[in-house]
């Protein structure tokens, strides 16, 4: 007996809190796609303990999602019982892994964000909020470090590895803009001190941005359309693929436990 | 030379006073070595610093030279402080 895909409350911090789980779990099954599989295995370790650290933050946003909307659902089922168009994640996150490089620069595009953003989250009005800030800071700042040397690397590095920097980052670019984007949902809670306001975050991605590209010699895509549409679930078609292999466990035997 | 040469890695661990040898790893440079022995060494909460050391730094002694330099010392007991006995006034050293 297959699940059924479950309905969720529409309700607005309940929804904002939804859509940064999702950007972590998202994020983090993308990276864990690499066990196994990265160019060294130090770095194998590197990529998966990030990726544990995002599924952590999205384990407690999940959890704190289920007390908002008191429904009587768990993380797991927010994480193995939506379709598509019911994540909330940004669209930048569930772009294919494609080669080191890709990963890398979409690791840091996100890290510069999220670094940024949760530590403005710290002193949000919402105590839950702040405390899955405070726990994720030092996670993020990590993260940051990480991609930020390896971009400086690959950026400065050989020919093939500058060239599929910049490719990468001239691919993944358009896909920032949903970042700083405000959902007429999340005005009142950016107002009440609830959601830090992407307008004061962005000094600071720009600010890293400027200073790791320019040491990277990469250059920053002047184009400023952007894509948009994970935080109202019109996602790409990549999204279907990843939710498929993550979840076909939990649906085809619910209640599986090893 | 190869692109990611060996490092080897120490941690001071959290109720240790010196830095302890744990292993080695390949980097490209410095910082990349130190990012990547802290996540091969330190994700169970084992470390309050790490060293790495480029593994060419070191100079090791020659295994065929251990007779030479080892066993000299093996004859020689009184090197021991248990060797000596106390008297009983003296107390606690």
């Amino acid at each position: 007996m297959a699940t059924t895909s479950i309905a969720v409350v529409d309700d607005r911090l309940f929804a904002a809190v939804l859509a940064r789980a999702d950007d972590a779990l998202i994020l983090g099954h993308r990276l864990s796609e690499w066990c196994g599989h990265a160019p060294m295995l130090e770095e194998d370790l590197a990529l998966a303990n990030i990726a544990l650290d995002l599924i952590g933050q999205a384990r407690l946003l999940y959890e704190y999602a289920a007390t908002i909307e008191n429904a009587g659902h768990t993380e797991d089922d927010y994480a193995y019982r939506r379709d598509p168009h019911q994540f909330r994640n940004i669209l930048l996150v569930e772009q294919p892994n494609g080669d080191f490089a890709h990963t890398i620069i979409r690791q840091y595009l996100y890290s510069a964000f999220a670094h940024a953003f949760w530590q403005a989250m710290t002193s949000s009005a919402d105590a839950a909020l702040a405390a899955i800030a405070a726990k994720s800071v030092p996670e993020s700042a990590y993260h940051l470090r990480h991609a930020a040397e390896w971009t400086i690397r690959l950026g400065d590095g050989t020919e093939e590895s500058h060239r599929r920097a910049q490719d990468a980052l001239d691919a993944l670019f358009p896909y920032t803009g949903e970042m700083f984007a405000i959902p007429e949902t999340e005005t009142d809670l950016i107002v009440g001190g609830i959601l830090a306001d992407p307008a004061t975050i962005r000094p600071a991605w720009t600010a890293s941005l400027d200073r790791i590209l320019a040491e990277a010699g990469l250059a920053k895509p002047q184009s400023t359309w952007m894509q948009s549409g994970g935080r109202r679930g019109r996602h790409s078609e990549h999204l279907g693929h990843l939710l498929a292999e993550m979840q076909i466990l939990p649906r085809s035997y619910p209640g599986a436990i090893w | 030379m190869t692109l990611t040469p060996l490092w080897e890695v120490f941690v001071r661990s959290r109720n240790g006073l010196a830095h302890k040898h744990v292993g080695s790893l390949h980097a490209a440079d410095a910082t990349l070595a130190l990012a990547a022995a802290r996540d091969l060494f330190t994700r169970r909460n084992e470390a309050m610093s790490v060293w790495v050391v480029p593994s060419n730094a070191i100079t090791a002694s020659d295994p065929d030279d251990a007779a030479m330099l080892f066993e000299p010392a093996e004859s020689k007991i009184y090197r021991h402080p248990s060797f000596y006995e106390v008297p009983d006034d003296v107390g606690h050293m």
